[in-house]
């Protein structure tokens, strides 16, 4: 059988042994809605754009996180590849960073900046950030060796040969590091959203939370799924694959 | 002297112990000329190679090309690696654009390098990229890309030492073809005695701990030398009996070492 159609087969029971339990052990929708009212809930949410809106208030912070923290990370790689005395030294406290999950700053960030979009933003850059450090940094390190002494005797040096080479040599790491630091981005952004402020998917299901609204709930933590694996699968896994093999590195 | 490598001393250092890698190599080439260096795995000729490129210094001892003392890399020497080293990110074209690019249009970059692609006839593989493209084509590449330079010393260090029998052969001919033609001085690293006697005006033959210079070897045959191959066995068996005491050295020592534990 086709993975694919496997699949299929397994959502539909699953959606249909949810909706039976649901039914048979008259279960109060306040624990557990059934399926069809998640489903009525997210067409409702989408048809009067109250849901657009939280997706589109969310995708602004995320981008805007995003973005800061692949330039930072970048920056920072390349700091950490190139000056081993950062690496030494501001190399390990990024390490150390990277094992808080960047929502426990977030008290923190709100001290400093308030209880706003500014301090949900700063969660976002900072958990993104490290990895994407990490991983320029990996990529840059591990450059082929022969790369370089080729591109030497060819007479490339200096800045033009970390623009020629290095950097085109670690693009593989950095794709990488540019999926991990969305999806850190956008599990940070969640987080943020849900202890702090909106507008945004975060916000509105703690807001759904405090009516008692689990319906909603559940029809926006689907939302915050489906968009992480459609960005994932559908854009991140697809470059990834095609730089790979472009970069002769695939496994198969 | 076109390249003169003078008393050239190499020495690398781990943990604290100085191994002696090249010691005191003396060897002139004449400009045009074929030169291979052939010795048993270790014993430095890739070292040399590098050195000659400007990628590593010698510890002692300077090499002049045309006068002028090596410092680091330079157009005036290609080189190719026993990997072809492409860049994976550009197509066969925009490789051997590579060196060129710095210092042309990329009009005149395009022009040069379909022009040394043809030479390694590879014309119609400009838009490749290296992934797609066999080992003895990717080397070909890179024949080309140091070819590109136009440099007047080109290095190949074991160029087709990864290679099939049928496809070295016919990269020989390619090789030799480039020589006679544009009459480039070319210093060659094999450890293959065919290999060296087929293409080389001279063979150096190399033995080891430390890194010498056993024996020079003229070899003043027409080419093609498939014409000379009575004539070349006898070299053949100089050039064994050389490297079979160099490679008896090394085994006695790795026993003795082996027995000292
Ligand atoms: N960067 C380095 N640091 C320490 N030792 C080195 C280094 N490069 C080479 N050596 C040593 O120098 C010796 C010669 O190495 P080299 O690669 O020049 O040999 P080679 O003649 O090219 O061998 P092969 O035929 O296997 O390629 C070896 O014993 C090697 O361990
Ligand atoms: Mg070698």
């Amino acid at each position: 059988m086709q993975p694919a159609v496997k699949r299929i087969i397994f959502y539909v029971l699953l959606f249909a042994v949810w909706q039976g339990a649901v039914y048979a052990f008259e279960v109060s929708p306040s624990l557990l809605p059934a399926p069809t009212d998640v489903f009525v809930s997210l067409y409702e949410g989408f048809s009067n754009k109250t849901l657009l809106y939280d997706l589109l208030a969310s995708f602004q912070r995320l981008f805007t996180g995003l973005a800061i923290a692949l330039v930072l990370g970048l920056l920072l790689g390349v700091l950490l590849a190139k000056s081993k005395t950062a690496d030494e030294t501001l190399g390990s406290l990024i390490l150390a960073l990277q094992s808080v999950p960047s929502i426990v700053w977030l008290p923190l960030a709100i001290m400093w900046f308030g209880l706003n979009e500014m301090a949900v933003i700063f969660i976002v850059v900072l958990g993104a950030t490290i990895v994407m450090t990490i991983n320029v940094r990996t990529g840059i390190i591990n450059v082929p060796p022969l790369f370089i002494k080729a591109a030497k005797t060819m007479n490339y040096r200096g800045f033009r040969l970390f623009r020629k080479v290095t950097i085109p040599a670690s693009i593989p790491y950095a794709v990488t590091g540019i999926r991990l630091a969305w999806a850190f981005a956008w599990r940070a952004l969640m987080a943020g959203e849900l202890l702090s402020t909106g507008p945004g998917l975060g916000y509105s299901l703690r807001f759904a939370s405090d009516f008692g609204d689990m319906s909603r709930v559940i029809a926006i933590m689907l939302m915050i799924m489906l968009i992480g694996i459609i960005v994932d699968l559908l854009f991140f896994q697809r470059v990834e694959k095609k730089v790979l093999k472009k970069w002769g590195l695939a496994t198969e | 002297m076109f390249l003169s490598i003078n008393n050239v001393n190499k020495s690398f250092t781990n943990k604290g112990n100085t191994e002696l890698v090249l010691s005191d190599i003396q060897l002139d080439v004449k400009e045009g000329e074929f030169v291979s260096i052939l010795g048993p795995s270790g014993c430095g000729k890739s070292t040399l190679l590098s050195i000659v490129a400007g990628l590593a210094t010698a510890t002692e001892g300077s090499i002049e090309l045309s006068g002028k003392t090596i410092k680091g890399p330079g157009k005036e020497r290609g080189m190719v690696f026993q990997q072809a080293a492409l860049f994976p990110w550009l197509t066969v074209e925009e490789n051997v654009m590579f060196p060129l690019l710095p210092d042309m249009s990329k009009k005149e970059a395009q022009q040069k390098a379909l022009y040394y692609l043809q030479k390694v006839q590879l014309s119609s593989y400009t838009k490749h990229s290296p992934h797609e493209i066999s080992g003895g084509m990717q080397q070909r590449v890179a024949i080309a890309r140091a070819l590109a330079m136009d440099p007047a010393l080109l290095l190949m260090d074991e160029p087709f030492g990864a290679l099939d029998e049928q496809t070295r052969s016919r990269l020989h001919e390619i090789v030799e073809d480039i020589f006679l033609e544009t009459k480039k001085t070319i210093l060659f690293v094999t450890h293959s005695i065919a290999e060296a006697l087929k293409l080389s005006d001279r063979i150096v033959v190399m033995g080891t701990q430390p890194g010498t210079i056993l024996d020079i070897i003229e070899l003043d045959f027409p080419r093609p030398r498939s014409q000379s191959k009575e004539d070349l066995i006898v070299y053949e068996e100089k050039i064994q009996s050389l490297l079979k005491s160099e490679i008896d050295k090394v085994t006695e020592k790795e026993q003795n070492h082996a027995a000292s534990r």
